[in-house]
């Protein structure tokens, strides 16, 4: 009897395969192929129809789909490295506290636990120009009698999803960075105050380079999901107004389910998907190369 | 003396000026989430009232009371959304969970060929984002009819969370010695029971770890939810929470009854875990 027996490694491996074979890979492969067609969704027929590249050319051609493809970068350049920046101070303002360090850092984990939509209609009502929480605090306080109009704005309003996706990101960089500070061995510290180093001088030679693999990991998980800006500016301004603030992501889902236009869409989400790729794989180049550095390689 | 007063000072300043910084972060970080809370108590007038209300003189329980007063007030059936949200997570981290044990397990024991390119061709699955996934995702899903159900959005959130477990569970499996599944072996045990006996419950913690990850992720999720349901029938939180909202209105006070009862478990979930959070991202991250 014939009996190949598959390694335990590959078995072990999977059952993961296969899932991810079944929902990820095989819908890509066709998202693949109808984007090669003028699939719509109110006539099934189309699919059938081969028209080639002509909707990644179209794609290209289209000032709108190069307008949002831009946002989003700056989008996520921004974000971010003011969530890195942000959440690295947070964590030094944590580390550097004596008492009561447990309670600040459950209470810095907060924002991690918000599903995104409800961040989007958190800050779309903070940010409402009418009843919203910023606009009646300037206006009670007397610093303003204007009706500042944060989502309506264009600039205002890309400031405001900023705010609100780095509201909710930077404790994932603060989380990781406190525990790559208190990971960081003493003698080293130590060795540098007896060598009379300034504190900037430790923290940039010593402290910075300990944390970096730290840092690395927050950046590669983050751009595991750097997607789920699309729930936040889907809620707070669905890329209002007037297309101020469409990023692919919304662009994307506009044009498949309002538009219909499913071939088309799914031509413009390939951009976007190797724009994740891309940010995933180079964070966990980084990452391994700081991992190395370190001596934790292997 | 002078000199000595003078530095006295200083730290004093910076130690006012650290606390001082440190207070307004934490608001910052807090204020918002808050003030959800706080609303949920308030009439939806009361949020809305020009000029505001800053001293809230109406709390009360009525969003709440006609939260679960069911499809008759409010019209909005939250006993419903929450029971799919709990069915579709849990049922959906527990086999993640599994399947994830089974590769992390691949990972950190076995040496193979094409490891590392494997293991970051799982990585990138999870990095594809939500919108262009669910566009083919509902095609597929339409086509063989699992549209709208439980069993479709459990495969999905399955796959959505499979590479993040395994990432994970690889790094706590790591940090078992494998001697010590060596020498149960010696001992008499199979590989199966030396799995059970000695490994696992030494990684237990971690596994758990990655387990809150992986709910609190299909327990927040959107992009594929608001696609991939269509009626209350699988509908989850985040997607019931726009049916507080209408074309021109929004019941603002009732949303955030609903958002209190959907931070709640997130809530208490990562309190429990939140030790072995941090050293299953860092320990996964760094040592994997």
């Amino acid at each position: 009897m014939f009996r190949y027996k598959l390694p335990p490694w590959l078995l072990l491996l999977l059952p993961a395969i296969i899932v991810l074979a079944a929902v990820v890979m095989l819908p890509l492969l066709l998202s693949l192929y109808s984007s090669f067609t003028p699939y719509r969704l109110t006539r099934p027929d189309s699919l059938f129809k081969w028209i080639g590249t002509y909707n990644y050319e179209k794609a290209l051609t289209d000032s709108k789909f190069w307008a949002a493809f831009g946002r989003t970068i700056v989008l996520l350049t921004i974000a971010l490295n003011l969530e890195m920046l942000l959440g690295l101070g947070l964590a030094l303002l944590v580390s550097k506290v004596t008492r009561g360090q447990r309670a600040l850092r459950t209470m810095m984990m907060f924002p991690m636990m918000f599903s995104p939509v409800l961040v989007g209609f958190q800050f779309k009502f903070i940010f409402n120009d009418n009843v919203g929480l910023v606009n009646n605090a300037l206006q009670s306080l007397g610093i303003t009698d204007q009706v500042i109009p944060w989502l309506v704005d264009g600039k205002l309003a890309m400031f405001s999803i900023i705010f609100a996706e780095v509201w909710t990101s930077t404790s994932v960089f603060a989380i990781l960075i406190l525990a790559g500070l208190y990971a960081i061995p003493k003698d080293p510290l130590e060795a540098a105050k007896v060598d009379g180093c300034t504190s900037w001088q430790t923290f940039r030679h010593i402290t910075l380079p300990f944390i970096m693999p730290f840092i690395y990991i927050a950046m590669a998980i983050r751009s595991l999901d750097v997607a789920r800006a699309y729930d936040i500016v889907q809620i707070m301004t669905n890329g209002g107004p007037a297309r101020r603030t469409e990023l692919l992501w919304t662009l994307i889902g506009r044009t498949g389910y309002v538009d219909a236009k499913m071939g088309y869409a799914n031509a413009m989400g390939y951009t976007s998907i190797f724009l994740a790729i891309f940010f995933t794989v180079y964070f966990f180049r980084k990452l391994t190369s700081a991992r190395n550095e370190l001596g934790m390689g292997g | 003396m002078d000199a000595n007063r003078s530095h006295r000072l200083r730290a004093h300043g910076l130690k006012l000026a650290h606390l001082m910084t440190l207070f307004v972060a934490m608001s910052i970080i807090c204020l918002p989430g808050l003030w959800i809370v706080l609303n949920s108590f308030r009439p939806t007038v009361e949020i809305m009232a020009k000029p505001p209300i800053w001293i809230p003189n109406d709390l009360n329980f009525d969003n709440y009371r006609a939260m679960f007063a069911g499809a008759g007030e409010g019209g909005v059936p939250v006993v419903t959304y929450f029971m799919n949200s709990l069915i579709i997570s849990v049922t959906s981290t527990a086999i993640a969970i599994l399947v994830g044990m089974a590769g992390g397990y691949a990972f950190a024991r076995y040496r193979f060929r094409g490891k590392s390119a494997i293991f970051v061709g799982l990585m990138v699955t999870r990095a594809v984002p939500g919108v262009a996934l669910s566009l083919p995702l509902f095609i597929v899903y339409a086509r063989i009819g699992i549209i709208d159900t439980h069993f479709g959005m459990i495969l999905t959130y399955v796959a959505m969370n499979v590479p993040f477990t395994i990432w994970l569970i690889d790094g706590f499996f790591r940090q078992v010695p494998k001697e010590l599944a060596e020498a149960a072996e010696i001992d008499g045990c199979t590989r199966w029971q030396a799995f059970w006996r000695v490994e696992f419950p030494v990684a237990r913690a971690g596994i758990a770890s990655a387990g809150i990850f992986a709910f609190l992720t299909s327990w927040n999720e959107y992009a594929l939810a608001s696609q991939l349901t269509r009626s209350v029938t699988s509908k989850t939180m985040p997607v019931g929470l726009l049916d507080f909202t209408s074309e021109f209105t929004l019941n603002w006070g009732g949303m955030c009854a609903l958002a209190v009862l959907m931070i709640i478990p997130a809530l208490v979930l990562t309190f429990l875990v939140q030790k072995h959070l941090i050293a299953g991202l860092t320990f996964g991250g760094v040592k994997g």
